[in-house]
């Protein structure tokens, strides 16, 4: 007997499809199906009254952690947590231990995450242990399943190498995730340079680290003619940059981190490690500029960079401490933000965390057509709750977001028909 | 003892000069003043804070900062004990959390702490009980060097209101500085920078700082002169090309001290290199109060020990 889901009574958003409207989502045995066209009889059916649905929602950014620090998160419990977001898929940075660098890592991966809750799409190395030397073997791992190559975690400062790497992503069909920084420039700093940082002694990271270093990508996509993603943007410098490149018909494609649209460095104060990231939270200007990027265009998707940290890593000194903080859980209400003060549509939103990070990576999602897989997120956008520590779901507590109330959440998620997150009881 | 009575201090930790008013200071150094005077007696104890622990924990080298705290806590009759970097845990992997456990469970009444990174006092201060003290971390904060300074000033020239103090050197890498700045524009100083780009930070600008072009222009008519310590470079990172050239264009020599205030002060929180930052005529000449600034380190130190443990008297009658 096939398996029934019946979504009723939302607000049923397909940016992709230039859909807005109320109705009902039908699923069936994992794609979604025409209301009407199987016996709804034994279906479970959720009252969305309020609610939206949307494609299932994809963050092209994460870090599980697993293989090799499993203290700090799993595919398993990563992939809980990208559930209880609202997520269906995550796309997973290869700087693990050891480095996803090859086909047997990426197959570990994809192995291990047939237990998860949500997609994972393996990203693999540039290079050979991410060590900025040799390429890594692109074809082996494409075969494996990756989606995509990236350092990420530190720059490819070699510009020779950076360049071959994207001719040669190119030539399998991958795109590349760069994680723009100029280490020179930001080594031993551990906040935003700015006024805060001469307040706390803290050395900082100059927004030009992060500029110098997209500008030389846009160049050598340019020069290459091959696409390259730019991960976590969080200067104006930066937008500015890949503003001017987009209209220049280059293939850039660029990511922000909710974080950078939600907080500057003033929430460092303190010596608050859970403020803590790389890039850092930037200035009042840089968020401000963010925020209009998201709205223009700029950037093609919200990803969150959900970077889980135990208290031995955070629980330290700042400049001691790691960088970064889990993103998961908040991303969704804190983009929800920017729909509320009437910065973004709800259908950029979509875009923004569905559909273009689809796009960009390859993968299926980012629509609600007939015959999809069923991907679904349903989204109670008024819904009220406090980031609780008790409630979190990943391995991790590390966000800056702890006892913060927030508005709006996913109330269901489904993930090939498969219902991986509910608030929502079926009736 | 302590001067007014009307101010409630309600710091438990000091962990810079940024959280304290203008009151705040005032009131320590009046304090302090009012405990400077048994440094001078031929009995130089009292018995403030007896049954008391202060717990000396230096997890970076220092001789100065150390001793000044330890013998204002032994005039003052507590138990000091001291742990230095090199028999502390540190190197073995031990976290500060798991050091301060450990002090923790031996009861200390005040934690003092040095530390190589900024914001160190914060971390502790999240895992202990009892006050703690910043004696310095990273490039933040030196509270009590910027007490002593402010209080120094003040027992030379009674005000900081309208004084034009110049500070050159590596403002970017001096705690010092950190504290200065502030603590001296709290109290109405004008604080004028000098230094090559390299030495100041970002951001510092403001309506009572100014960064001066050149060493000439932040001593002319500057009633107090202060230098700091240099170093070539601080983590792998270029500042200067040699001792040598800071010392020509950027060092406290008689020459640029003819544009200061003929009762000019000058100071330096030590310890000099003589002959780059300072000329050692300057250093030891008749405007250096660099001596009066370690005495008054000790006074300033006792008070921030009394204070924090509420201002509570032992017993009665102390000052005899
Ligand atoms: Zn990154």
């Amino acid at each position: 007997m096939s398996v029934v889901i019946i979504v009723d009574n939302g607000r049923i958003i397909d940016p992709l499809h230039g859909v807005d409207s109320h109705g009902e989502l039908w699923i069936c045995d994992g794609r979604i199906v025409a209301a009407g066209s199987v016996p709804a009889d034994g279906a479970q059916r959720f009252d969305a009254e309020g609610c939206w649905v949307v494609p299932g929602l994809i963050d092209m950014h994460v870090h599980l952690r697993e293989p090799g620090e499993e203290y700090k998160e799993t595919i398993v419990s990563g992939t809980r947590a990208a559930a209880a977001g609202g997520f269906t898929g995550v796309a997973c940075m290869p700087n693990t231990k050891p480095v996803n660098d090859c086909g047997s890592v990426t197959t570990f991966i994809l192995r291990t995450a047939e237990q998860g809750a949500a997609r994972v799409y393996p990203v693999g190395a540039v290079s050979k242990g991410s060590a900025g030397g040799e390429l890594a073997e692109y074809a082996e791992m494409k075969e494996a399943g990756i989606v995509a190559v990236s350092d990420d975690g530190r720059p490819v400062m070699n510009s020779q190498l950076m360049r071959r790497a994207l001719e040669y992503a190119g030539s399998h069909g991958l795109p590349i995730i760069s994680h723009p920084e100029d280490d020179a420039l930001s080594r031993n700093g551990s906040m935003h340079e700015g006024f805060v940082s001469t307040r706390l002694g803290l050395r900082g990271i100059p927004a030009a680290a992060e500029a110098i270093m997209v500008y030389r990508e846009i160049a050598l996509a340019e020069l290459t003619g091959t696409r390259m993603h730019l991960a976590h943007i969080s200067t104006a410098a930066s937008v500015d940059l890949i503003r001017r490149a987009k209209d220049r018909g280059i293939g850039v494609t660029a990511e922000t981190a909710p974080h950078y649209f939600s907080l500057t460095d003033e929430a460092v104060r303190g010596y608050n490690t859970n403020a803590k990231m790389n890039p850092p939270l930037r200035s009042e200007i840089d968020r401000r500029v963010i925020i209009e990027a998201l709205g223009d265009g700029t950037f093609d998707a919200i990803a969150t960079d959900h970077a889980p940290h135990s208290v031995l890593e955070k629980d330290i000194e700042f400049d001691l401490a790691a960088n970064g903080i889990i993103g998961l859980e908040t991303a969704l209400p804190l983009a929800l933000a920017l729909v509320r003060d009437g910065s973004l549509s709800v259908g950029r939103l979509v875009e923004l965390l569905s559909v273009n990070p689809a796009r960009i990576l390859g993968v299926a999602g980012g629509s609600l057509a007939i015959g999809s897989p069923a991907d679904v997120t349903v989204i109670d956008p008024r819904k009220r709750f406090v980031f609780a520590e008790e409630t979190i779901v990943s391995k991790s507590r590390n966000s800056p977001f702890l006892g913060r109330e927030l508005t709006g959440k996913a109330v269901l998620t489904v993930c090939g028909g498969r219902i991986t997150h509910a608030e929502l009881m079926p009736n | 003892m302590t001067g007014q009575q009307t101010h409630v201090f309600r710091h438990k930790h000091i962990f810079g000069l940024e959280q304290m008013s203008r009151e705040d200071i005032e009131y320590i150094i009046a304090t302090a003043h009012s405990f400077k005077e048994i440094s001078n007696r031929s009995i130089k104890k009292v018995p403030t804070l007896r049954g008391k622990t202060v717990v000396n924990l230096f997890l970076e080298p220092s001789t100065r900062t150390r001793l000044s705290f330890e013998i204002a806590a032994k005039r003052m009759s507590a138990d000091t004990f001291n742990i230095a970097s090199s028999t502390s845990s540190a190197a073995k992997g031990e976290t500060i959390i798991d050091t301060a456990r450990n002090i923790e469970a031996m009861n200390p009444d005040i934690i003092v702490l040095r530390h190589s990174s900024s914001g160190a006092p914060h971390l502790l201060a999240r895992h202990v009980d009892c006050p703690v003290i910043n004696a310095g971390d990273g490039t933040h904060e030196h509270p009590s060097q910027g007490l002593l300074d402010i209080m120094t000033i003040l027992e030379h020239k009674e005000r900081l209101d309208g004084l034009k103090i110049a500070i050159v050197g590596d403002i970017s890498h001096s705690r010092v500085a950190g504290s200065d700045i502030i603590g001296f524009t709290r109290l109405g100083a004008r604080v004028c920078l000098a230094g090559p780009a390299t030495f100041i930070p970002y951001g510092i600008a403001s309506a009572e700082v100014e960064v001066a072009a050149t060493v000439k222009e932040a001593v002319t008519g500057a009633d107090v002169v202060m230098a700091l310590r240099i170093q070539k470079e601080r983590q792998q990172d270029p500042l200067i090309p040699s001792l040598r050239e800071y010392a020509i264009r950027y060092g406290i020599n008689r020459e640029v001290l003819q544009y200061a205030r003929d009762d000019v002060l000058i100071m330096h929180p030590g310890p000099i290199n003589r002959g780059v930052e300072m000329s050692p005529d300057v250093a030891d000449g008749p405007w250096s109060v660099i001596l009066d600034q370690v005495t008054n380190g000790v006074a300033v130190r006792m008070a921030l020990l009394y204070l924090v443990l509420g201002g509570v008297k032992e017993s009665q009658d102390t000052e005899g």
